[in-house]
């Protein structure tokens, strides 16, 4: 049971206790975003701490799959989508036009929402980000590819199948192999966008434990739906609305005694 | 349960039961109309075929397989010449659409998306798509039999590969735009260009859609008769290596010999049909086997 | 505040209120008919309130259940799953409340034989009347959300424990000056404790009014001057010199 919802028997207060001091690893100033004429977000300021879980939570629509999709400029896949301020990435803005898009992306990985799985095998999946800029021996990339299933507590149950099918594996496995191909590129930061929401309560507890794992290694933002996992499992959260930011503070103060009513409303369910 | 049936309300007034038994004579109407439909479908489908067997199965011998078409008014003789010169033409053309047709779908799904000039492009596409196929014959007659001089197989080859690739165009678009586009997206935050994430997430996510396509043009050109009237016409004799002059195939061949007044002709026409339709029937079977293993997950 | 998206959840925390009012309506008469009991020397009376104690643990035991229902069902959040905390706590402090009133109560039976002079009983009727009015007042602040009210309750008690520590001399006094008194006066040390330990109880909830409303348990945690001094309190044995601890 423990095992199963991330419970474990250490003390609420040491565990989840938000490390403010903790430096600053995304610094989020004034970003407005568009989708053609649409505003989206609506001058965005916030900062993320580093190793640490900050969950972004808000109804439908708010701008808190954007906010994270700009992080990574993933949004730039698609025209008529632009960023306008500062996202700042160690100091560097991830903004600028001169920012080398693929060298971005393989220091902040992302997990999607259903598990994307390529169609090839698991191990290539996991080399799949390797392969792209490093060029590993054969020996050393088994290594890495066997380490990343590992953090990804997948190993156990795909090692003697890793020339199988990717798209042969549960939901739940597909998204920590998905999880494992983000982490082999030892990535800085981990963006999940909703990671959970297409999984059964005995996988998304696993990728829950597994998201309380990394964050001693990587700095982590969650986007989610779920209320109780923002609670359970982030040490910061920031509640957005209609594109901005309402709310940002540790997770236990938002969960207990949140300042605005806005932010109120929402997590005791009274939203109108 | 018992105890509240017998509380329930008396049964509904009659008025009700009627508007029912309406419903009911209304819905049966429209089953017996959609069955009825397609067992004339079927029938009309099943007699051609059956024809077509009945007829086919008598000029059936290993000598077709072996013997060139026989002369006007003789006996025997096969109809090798005619396969072994449809078959060169069907694979050149397809070998000349499959690149062609997959790089344009490729085109229009993943980087020209947005585009205007993929709009334009989709748009002729499907006109091409649905052109009369004499057309396009007549077409290749003007580009190259007229220059050249003469009917060849080359002419022949093109005029397929202009009909399949618009086929292999559409499928290999529709296919790639199955590809979810997180997986897109998936490969994009590995940091990996669209170049690498096209050739090796979606397309290999779309493969058997697009190999289903290939094979499904193949099937298509593999019966086409009006454009190799225009060009690669047809002959008796086994065709000479460079495919020069007229070059023997299936559909002109039973087209010619249908018409002739010589039974063995007519028979040997027959013979043809059935070995095309055969062929065409093998293909879409093919064609779905590859896009099973995919549909099964 | 506007209501649940979920109609029923508002219903499920509305049946917790109605059933912490009950709980308190019940605590407070049983405090009341305690003491007058004891001031009236009613044997009857204070059977009922020995009575009436039964279904004060009967709610609390459905406020509790409840509460972990509707934990386990709504997953309450912020100002909800204050309210249903605070709903157990409050439930737990009445439940006592109403076990210390019983005690007092039991006590009244007890010396109902033994005729004492009344004036003896007047201290511990006067700190009674004021327990009374904390009950009351932390009962009404409660219901209206009112921290104010509650502050107010949280500070009083130090005039309670001052009241009692007092009490405690006098009927120390009592004793040794008639040691035919000790029987009787030690009966009436406990209900003054028990009633002043009911005093304590309404702090509780006072503190949990606060937790409730603000979120903070900083009430709680600030140390309350605790004026109680009657654990180091001793009475010179004329004569002995000797020092006798109570």
């Amino acid at each position: 049971m423990n095992a199963a919802t991330g419970i474990t028997s250490a003390p609420l207060a040491g565990r989840h206790k938000a490390d403010e001091n903790s430096p600053v690893r995304i610094a989020v100033k004034d970003l407005n975003f568009y989708y053609g004429s649409f505003h989206g977000l609506k001058n965005v300021n916030l900062d993320f701490h580093d190793r640490q879980v900050t969950a972004l939570i808000g109804p439908s629509g708010c701008g808190k799959s954007t906010l994270l999709r700009t992080f990574n400029r993933i949004y730039s896949l698609y025209p008529d989508q632009r960023a306008e301020g500062q996202i700042l990435l160690d100091g560097q803005n991830v903004l600028d036009a001169n920012v080398d898009l693929n060298e971005l992306r393989s220091r902040i990985g992302m997990v999607f929402q259903k598990p994307t799985p390529f169609p090839m095998s698991i191990y290539d999946n996991v080399a799949f980000g390797l392969r792209l800029y490093e060029k590993l021996p054969k020996a050393d990339l088994d290594v890495r590819v066997e380490e990343s299933l590992r953090k990804a507590a997948l190993w156990d149950e795909v090692k003697d199948k890793l020339k199988q099918s990717g798209m042969g594996l549960s939901g739940g496995q597909q998204q920590r192999l998905c999880i494992a191909r983000t982490v082999a590129q030892r990535p800085e930061v981990i963006l999940f966008d909703e990671p959970t929401s297409a999984l059964d309560p005995i996988s998304t507890g696993r990728i829950e434990e597994l998201i309380e794992q990394l964050r001693s290694e990587f700095t982590i933002v969650i986007v989610t739906h779920n209320m109780q996992q923002a609670a359970r499992i982030s040490q910061f959260t920031a509640f957005m609305y209609l594109g901005e930011l309402v709310e940002f503070g540790p997770t236990t103060r938002i969960f207990m005694n949140p300042e605005k009513r806005q932010t109120q409303d929402y997590i005791t369910g009274r939203f109108g | 349960m018992d105890a509240i049936n017998t509380l329930a309300p008396p049964a509904p007034p009659l008025r009700k039961s009627r508007v029912r038994s309406g419903r009911r004579v209304a819905d049966r109407l429209l089953v017996g109309a959609c069955t009825l439909a397609t067992l004339i479908g079927i029938v009309v489908l099943g007699s051609i075929l059956a024809m077509l067997i009945i007829e086919g199965v008598k000029g059936f011998s290993p000598l077709l397989f072996t013997e060139p078409t026989p002369g006007p008014g003789s006996e025997g003789g096969g109809i090798a010449n005619a396969i072994l010169g449809s078959l060169v033409m069907t694979v050149l053309g397809i070998l000349v659409a499959t690149p062609v047709g997959v790089m344009a779908g490729t085109f229009l799904a993943e980087y020209g998306r947005h585009s205007k000039l993929a709009d334009l492009i989709r748009f002729l596409n499907d006109i091409l798509l649905s052109a009369p196929s004499i057309l396009i014959g007549l077409f290749v007659y003007t580009l190259m039999v007229r220059p050249m001089g003469s009917y060849s197989g080359w002419a022949g080859a093109v005029a397929l590969a202009i009909i399949a690739t618009p086929v292999i165009v559409r499928t290999t678009e529709d296919m790639l735009r199955l590809v979810p586009a997180t997986l897109r997206e998936a490969g994009a935050a590995l940091g990996a260009p669209p170049s690498k994430v096209i050739t090796a997430i979606t397309w290999r996510g779309a493969s058997a859609g697009i190999v289903t396509g290939i094979i499904l043009a193949l099937a298509r050109i593999a019966g086409e008769t009006a454009p190799l009237l225009f060009t690669a016409l047809n002959n008796n004799s086994w065709f000479s290596p460079n495919l020069m002059g007229g070059v023997p195939n299936l559909p002109v061949m039973i087209y010619q010999f249908a018409l002739s007044p010589y039974a063995n002709w007519q028979q040997l026409a027959w013979a043809g049909a059935l070995l095309i339709t055969i062929t065409i029937l093998a293909l879409s079977i093919v064609a779905r086997f590859v896009i099973k293993p995919q549909r099964a997950r | 505040m506007p209501d649940h998206i979920v109609s029923s959840y508002d219903t499920d925390l509305e049946d917790l209120r109605r059933s912490i009012s009950e709980m308190g309506g019940i605590a407070e008469k049983m405090m009341t008919d305690a003491s007058n009991a004891l001031v009236r020397r009613d044997t009857p009376l204070a059977q009922a309130v020995i009575a009436a104690d039964r279904r004060l643990d009967i709610l609390q035991r459905e406020i509790e259940e409840r509460s972990i229902l509707l934990i386990a069902r709504r997953q309450p959040m912020a100002i909800d799953l204050r309210e249903t905390v605070s709903a157990i706590r409050v439930s737990n402090d009445l439940e006592r409340i109403g076990d210390l009133a019983k005690n007092v109560a039991k006590r009244v039976v007890a010396i109902a034989e033994q005729i004492q002079p009344q004036k003896i009983v007047i201290g511990v009727q006067h700190m009674s009347d004021l327990v009374q009015e904390q009950l009351k007042d932390v009962l009404d602040a409660y219901a209206s959300r009112d921290t104010k009210a509650a502050l107010d309750v949280w500070e009083r008690d130090d005039a309670i424990d001052a009241l009692y520590n007092s009490l405690f001399r006098e009927l120390l006094t009592y004793m040794m000056e008639d040691p035919r008194n000790i029987s009787f006066c030690t009966h009436l040390l406990f209900c003054a404790k028990n009633i002043e330990r009911i005093g304590d109880h309404t702090t509780n909830i006072a503190e949990t009014i606060h937790y409730l409303v603000t979120g903070a348990n900083s009430l709680a945690e600030s140390e309350r001057p605790k004026n109680d001094a009657s654990n180091y309190a001793t009475v010179d044995l004329p004569g002995t010199g000797l020092g006798a601890g109570a």
